[in-house]
């Protein structure tokens, strides 16, 4: 068998044009898959080289008519890559069949995340809300010059053209041509200042059902992730480190590692010690039998159950400010009736199905950089530091990321830092070098999703009115420390707090407190950050204030919704189409609601769930309802629905990372559960229309299924979960 | 030392330690690449191949185990049913990161193999052992479903 053929690094018309003539088949579909979908059609028609119309930096349009759409956001199954190129293809009435995309090169100055600054990346569910003007411009001003190019040919004006489907019509004498026979021209015109873009009920990609442009090679095994880079002369790399946050390496001995074949060289660096060799297998069994002694003088040594007691406890203490209006305090003291509970939520992995990797390539001058990348500009910055180099000497290859769900964009760069120093430390000499992460060191990894303490107190009235909300976080801040860490104000993590501090009821007194704490346990966002505890925490304590108040628990947050129009559609439609008003589920069965704006986006979900007489719980259905402005392909947003349920649910169930003096008790999918198939509900999702500006849809789908799950349990039994994963806590 | 089965169709001699699990054999001997690393423990499925027809976990199975039989990849799927499985994963928009779709497609494969009208319960039993972060659950389930009613047809 041939090894594997070098993978074109940029997918750049040149490399395109010179793998086609040369390479094998194997190396076709690689090569392939860079540029788009369609292997076949798009190597045969690929154009003279020279023959292109790049208008701007998101879009070049070849001589064979084919469309590129340049993506400055990664894919790692959110859909950015297909939102990006509909907006593009939407305004330049492109042939969608002739759209391909390829990821953009780390270059903050033109890639920039508008929603981050000057910063290029991806998160915060930003791809299509930062991109949506920006792309709709540079689509409709590439359509005017090609308007404008075509009406010099024909000497007829542009109002008389149309265009549909990549060619431009002149009705009055029956002319047409194809994009690509226009771009010759196009490319000498100057690009207009200002564009008309299309009135929305023009749209014909916007709010259809274009298939998604990673979906073909994602079915038969030629999609490309950074598992699969090949570069010749290329090494793998598994690094050991410290089984305790903090620890650090006081000895090793390489001499076991060394003698196993394959080994290459045994190399220290910052964060541990890494075995380098011709492949993973050689690196596994060079690192199992590599012998490390580590000082553990600095490390973190406490129990996650210790925390979480440090954590109740600081939840009875003075605490900062995140939000305050009238007076809570003693609006609880007077109220007739007073609700209290605590909840609590564990650490989690973001555990993506690609462990992280990534490949470098460095030399004096330079370094190369290929994964999953969600923080360009970040990883490129912290690269060059431990490099030595200067930001501009470190190239990123984007690649399709095999899951992130945050993990991959760390302020940090962890892993990328990690596969730099290897590579340092090996000398620096060009040999690409792979740093590969097992499902062990992903787990056991650290950058998890904080843990968290939440306290609550509710006043109501005699006659059932919600009059004071008292609402105390206890738990790390994910921004302190870090390149973010100017986002705090005042102390408060704005992470910490985000669907808390703006929690959406009408409640004349809300007192919402922070009490940051400090741990070795590194910290990081995860899918829809801080509502992935706060709208959990919110949504299910509401459940219970309205039960306390003899109140249905749509109908109680309906009333206190009626300022949030937005929010309280998705609520309502949510309730309708779940046959809400229907009244109660049979016995051992239940529903429950809740609802959630994170990132710009309205979520209500309502679960159904069948809890047997040994206590198991079986979710059955979730009725989903969003509102993310204009839908920009219903079928993603569906989808990322019900993914979002489904990570949410698994972490709900099951989810936990949890230290024992300091070390991590999950190794792998075992210990650490996520959602399987036969776990998985019916999901009915419902998109509200809307003429909006788009918002995300990556990560809100994920916060309400929780508090809706536990709403459901309590209808169905009576008893409220309080302490997360379900598995693992006592129902009251 | 090497070994020799039948790879995608045709005989394969890999020299590589008899122990490396077929998984690293496939991908960085025989450089196919389709094939994924998820866990490597038979947790997640990402490394699923068809050893004899049979969906395996290749994560777990030393390269020496697979002498003189019949491996089939992603890259090496042919029948009907596999074509089906293919196809209907497209006509249901399946993957979101796609990362364990390979695993998926050949364990759904073997599963229509094997039975031609699986049932929901059927469909949990072949598909539990796959994990997907992204939870494309239902729509995996709801393509097994269109390819086996697109094979009777």
């Amino acid at each position: 068998m041939s090894t594997d053929p070098i993978f074109p690094s940029q997918p750049s018309r040149r490399a395109f044009l010179k793998g086609a003539g040369t390479v094998t088949a194997a190396a076709l579909t690689i090569g392939f898959e860079w540029a788009g979908s369609r292997p076949a059609d798009a190597l045969a028609a690929a154009p003279a080289a020279g023959a292109l119309f790049a208008p701007n930096a998101f879009l070049r349009i070849g001589a064979d008519n084919s469309v590129t759409v340049v993506a400055k956001h990664v894919e790692m199954g959110q859909g950015a890559y297909t939102g990006i190129a509909t907006v593009v293809a939407e305004e330049l009435d492109a042939d969608w069949s002739q759209v391909r995309v390829e990821s953009a090169p780390a270059d903050a100055s033109r890639y920039y995340n508008s929603a981050f600054g000057k910063i290029q990346g991806t998160g915060g569910s930003s791809a299509m809300a930062n991109s949506w003007t920006q792309l709709r411009e540079a689509g409709g001003k590439a359509r005017a010059m090609l308007l404008t190019a075509a009406s010099k040919e024909w000497h007829v004006p542009t109002s008389e053209l149309t265009v549909e489907n990549g060619v431009v019509y002149h009705a009055g004498s029956r002319r047409r041509a194809p994009f690509g026979s226009l771009v010759k021209s196009a490319a000498g015109l100057p690009v207009p200042d200002t564009v008309r873009l299309k009135d929305p009920k023009d749209f014909k990609l916007i709010g259809h059902r274009a298939p998604r442009v990673d979906v073909p090679a994602k079915c038969d095994g030629t999609a490309q992730f950074t598992l699969d880079v090949a570069l010749p002369g290329m090494l793998v790399a598994l690094l050991k480190r410290p089984p305790l946050f903090g620890a650090t390496v006081r000895s090793f001995d390489a001499g076991a590692a060394m003698a196993v074949p394959g080994v290459v060289k045994v190399v220290q660096v910052p964060r541990g010690v890494a075995v380098v060799a011709k492949g993973f297998w050689a690196a596994k069994q060079g690192r199992d039998a590599l012998k490390v002694e580590w000082d553990d003088t600095n490390a973190e040594k406490r129990s996650s159950a210790a925390l979480m007691e440090e954590y109740r406890h600081l939840a009875e203490q003075p605490a900062l400010s995140a939000r305050k209006e009238g007076d809570a305090v003693p609006a609880i003291q007077k109220a007739a009736r007073k609700v209290s509970a605590s909840y609590e939520f564990p650490y989690l992995a973001h555990a993506p199905m690609e462990p992280l990797d990534a490949v470098v390539k460095l030399s004096a001058d330079s370094c190369e950089i290929w994964a999953g990348d969600q923080f360009q500009t970040i990883d490129q910055a912290n690269a060059a530091q431990t490099a030595g180099l200067d930001p501009k000497q470190v190239s990123i290859h984007t690649l399709y990321a095999g899951g992130s769900f945050g993990r991959r964009a760390n302020p940090g760069s962890d892993y990328i830092m990690e596969a730099v120093s290897i590579a340092k430390a090996y000398g620096a000499d060009g040999t690409p070098i792979k740093l590969q992460w097992t499902r062990e060191d992903d787990i056991h990894g650290g950058l998890y999703r904080p843990m968290y303490f939440h306290k609550f107190e509710a006043g109501l009235s005699a006659d059932g009115q919600l009059d004071g909300w008292r609402h105390v976080i206890v738990g790390q801040s994910i921004m302190a420390g870090t390149s973010f860490a100017a986002m705090i104000k005042d102390g408060v993590d704005p992470t910490s707090v985000e669907g808390a501090a703006s929690i959406p009821y009408a409640i004349p007194n809300i007192d919402v407190e922070l009490s940051t704490t400090k741990s070795g346990v590194p910290i990081l966002w995860w899918r829809v950050v801080g509502s992935s505890h706060t709208t959990f925490a919110v949504e299910a304590f509401i459940d219970e204030v309205a039960h306390a108040a003899g109140a249905d628990g749509f109908e109680f947050r309906r009333k206190l919704l009626a300022h949030q129009p937005r929010m309280k559609a998705v609520l309502e439609l949510a309730a309708e189409k779940s046959g809400w008003s229907t009244g109660p589920l049979p016995k051992g069965r239940g529903r429950g609601i809740a609802v959630a704006e994170a990132f710009k986006t309205f979520v209500a979900q309502v679960a159904e769930v069948t809890v047997g007489e040994d206590g198991h719980v079986e979710v059955d259905r979730v009725v989903c309802a969003v509102d993310c402005g204009t839908a920009i392909n219903p079928d993603v947003i569906t989808a990322q629905m019900e993914g979002g349920i489904g990570f949410g649910l698994g972490a709900a169930l099951y989810g936990a990372i949890t230290l024992k003096d300091g070390r991590v008790e999950q190794d792998n999918f075992n210990g650490y559960r996520v959602l399987r198939m036969n776990e998985m509900p019916k999901v009915e999702v419902h998109i509200v229309p809307s003429a909006e500006p788009p918002t995300g849809v990556g990560e809100p789908g994920v916060a309400p299924i929780g508090p809706a799950v536990v709403n459901a349990i309590f209808a169905a039994t009576g008893k409220r979960f309080r302490v997360f994963p379900f598995s693992k806590g006592d129902a009251a | 030392m090497s070994t020799t089965f039948v790879l995608n169709g045709k005989s394969a001699t890999l020299d590589a330690d008899p122990n490396m699990p077929l998984l690293w054999a496939v991908r960085e001997v025989a450089g196919l690449h389709g094939t994924k690393f998820g866990c490597g423990m038979a947790l997640c499925g990402a490394c699923t191949v068809h050893l004899d027809g049979q969906a395996i976990r290749s994560c777990v199975m030393p390269l020496s185990a697979v002498a003189g039989r019949e491996v089939t990849t992603i890259e090496g799927l042919q029948s009907k049913q596999a074509k089906a499985v293919q196809a209907a994963w497209v006509e249901h928009q399946v993957p979101q990161c796609g990362y364990c779709q390979s695993g998926q497609v050949m364990s759904a494969t073997a599963l229509l193999e094997k039975n031609a009208a699986p049932t929901d319960a059927d469909i949990d039993g072949a598909m539990s052992g796959n994990i997907c972060r992204c939870a494309t659950y239902p729509r995996i389930r709801a393509a097994i479903h269109t390819a086996a009613q697109s094979i009777k047809a």
